[in-house]
């Protein structure tokens, strides 16, 4: 069935081949992968974390490297997450011509458009996990209510996939992407409360702020690395949620707008 | 057999296709019979990239009935895609994988358990010339090697129509050949193909019938031989060299029609005798006698003028 323009996304698992592929293609580059995208976050949280965390007293009552370490799990998660949306899914797009291979089989935009998504959260759960490791490994985090920040990883990579794949299905080229990071994830880096608390700003900031997708994902994974149940969990993950499916049916109505004509 | 095998494997029917004010395909019919080798032919902008997006439901047209492989499209294109194979135009084989990588990947888009296709893949590569190139990667391949593991990738579900557009643009004359020699291999086999090209010497020698489109109409439908016999004279004279413009214009009535394209004269002739007699007092003229040709018709039904 050709799917009309407006119609509600059902890829149902058909789309489970074009994740293989993004996987095998994967598996080749994979240490170098691995270490770069571990290599980046772990110099800015040690770094920031001891360096600028020696002249600050506790931080929301814990040093500032143990703050630190949920900001940098989950600002990680959305850049793995925003790169593989952006960069990785429009060179197979629009450089490689990938998709319209694939879309001469049986399959269509849907079953594409479900598979980069997933893919995209896939290795942004990978980056978030490598730093998980990590953290645990250097004491940051003592409690098992902090493995609950897996899913919160990987639903985090679902809302900024989903995000980037509209952005993706805009781009007319690679330098467009440059606008989505500077107008939109630097500063929701800055005002979600990844490097401090988001309470410091002006209130009208901090309102806007906490309606951003990272603002949530912060709120869920912070007090979890500390052994707390979040407050208001589930409105969080309800947030994390509407954004993946909104953003995603804007990214597939879109894409078939560009792919379809 | 099942009870569609002897229904048209495409059929299509008033297809429309219109971007804002701009009709690209004004009203196309025609059908495919199993088996057979079908090609669309036109010049750049014609519409013969639309109409095969249409046909493999990729592009929604204004309006249309088209049924391929007995499925209504674009309503179960997905489903007529099953056992359709695609060669499209510009090579797009997965550049991080190696030559037998990209036929399981593909493979496994169509369902195809993992076993099936690599037992199929030897027989794949030695029917498009890469037996042996299994693991070799895509950028140490030739450019008629990757349009050849295009073609083995488009076979990988056994497809029952293929559709090639522009099979053997950019390839060297052996590379076309080769190409050639398989896709009549794959009618032989009961295989349909649909193809575009601007080679007409390909048209003619792969295709059973065929259609001119032209700024999205159709201008004449048939078999090869059939189209020149009716649209053309069987003769051709060309004649090269200075002022050949004006000694051609005074003698046009020496043949039926008469071109003239820069610094050549054609003269469509019945009976070239009175010409080559005329000819033959020019020592300053030079001349070639051929048979008229599918290109001669072409250029007759779509003009002499550039296309963009």
């Amino acid at each position: 069935m050709t799917t009309p323009q407006f119609a509600i996304p059902r890829p149902g698992l058909r789309w489970l081949p074009v994740w293989r592929r993004n996987f095998l293609v994967w598996r080749k580059l994979a240490i170098p992968s691995v270490l770069g995208n571990l290599a980046d976050p772990l110099i800015y949280m040690l770094g920031l974390g001891y360096g600028l965390g020696g002249l600050l007293p506790q931080v929301n009552g814990v040093s500032y490297v143990s703050f630190l370490a949920a900001g940098t799990v989950v600002s990680s998660t959305m850049n793995a997450a925003t790169f593989e949306a952006l960069y990785s899914a429009f060179s197979r797009m629009h450089v490689q011509k990938t998709w319209d291979a694939i879309l001469n089989t049986p399959l269509s935009i849907d079953h594409v458009l479900s598979a980069e998504l997933v893919w995209a959260a896939s290795k942004s759960l990978l980056s978030g996990l490598a730093i998980l490791v990590v953290i645990a490994a250097l004491g940051l985090t003592h409690s098992w209510l902090a493995l609950w920040v897996i899913p919160v990883i990987f639903l985090t990579g679902l809302a900024f996939g989903a995000l980037g794949l509209i952005v993706c299905a805009l781009a007319p080229s690679y330098d467009f992407f440059m606008y989505y990071f500077t107008l939109f994830i630097t500063p929701m880096m800055l005002v979600s409360g990844v490097f401090f608390p988001a309470d410091q700003l002006p209130a009208i900031v901090h309102g806007v702020a906490n309606w951003l997708p990272l603002s949530h994902a912060v709120l869920l994974a912070r007090p979890l690395l500390l052994g707390e149940v979040p407050a208001n969990a589930l409105g969080h993950v309800a947030a994390l949620l509407a954004v993946a499916g909104v953003a995603f049916y804007v990214a597939s109505v879109l894409t078939r707008r560009r792919l379809l004509k | 057999m099942d009870t569609l095998s002897t229904a048209d494997a495409l059929r299509v029917v008033q297809l429309r296709k219109s971007y804002d004010a701009n009709e690209v395909v004004a009203g196309i019919s025609f059908s495919v019979p199993p088996g057979t080798c079908f090609g669309l032919l036109g010049p750049n902008g014609a519409g013969k990239t639309t109409t095969l997006r249409c046909c493999l439901g990729l592009t929604q047209p204004n309006s249309s009935e088209i049924t391929l492989c007995g499925e209504p499209i674009p309503a179960r294109a997905n489903t007529a895609r099953n056992r359709v194979g695609v060669v499209p135009q510009f090579d797009n084989i997965d550049p991080d994988f190696t030559v037998a990588e990209n036929l399981l990947v593909y493979g496994r888009y169509f369902g195809i358990k993992d076993a099936v296709i690599r037992s199929r893949i030897p027989e794949l590569l030695d029917f498009a010339g890469l037996g042996g190139k299994d693991g070799a990667r895509i950028q140490t391949l030739s450019g008629g090697m990757k349009r050849r593991l295009t073609l083995a990738r488009a076979l990988v579900n056994d497809p029952e129509v293929i559709f090639l557009d522009e099979p053997t643009t950019g390839l060297d004359p052996q590379a076309r050949h080769l190409i050639w020699d398989r896709l009549k291999q794959l009618t032989a086999r009961g295989k349909t193909l649909i193809l575009t090209t601007h080679f007409m010497d390909e048209a003619e020698r792969l295709c059973d019938r065929l259609a001119v489109i032209d700024h999205g109409h159709m201008v004449t439908e048939g078999a090869p031989r059939e189209l020149i016999a009716t649209h053309i004279e069987p003769h051709v004279v060309e004649v090269f060299g200075d002022e050949v413009a004006t000694w051609a214009r005074s003698r046009h009535t020496l043949g039926e029609r008469l071109e003239v394209a820069g610094d050549t004269a054609f003269f469509y002739c019945r009976d070239t005798a009175p010409l080559l007699a005329a000819l033959a007092d020019e020592p300053a003229l030079r001349y070639l006698h051929r048979a008229a040709s599918l290109e001669d018709v072409f250029i007759k039904l779509t003009g002499r003028e550039l296309r963009d």
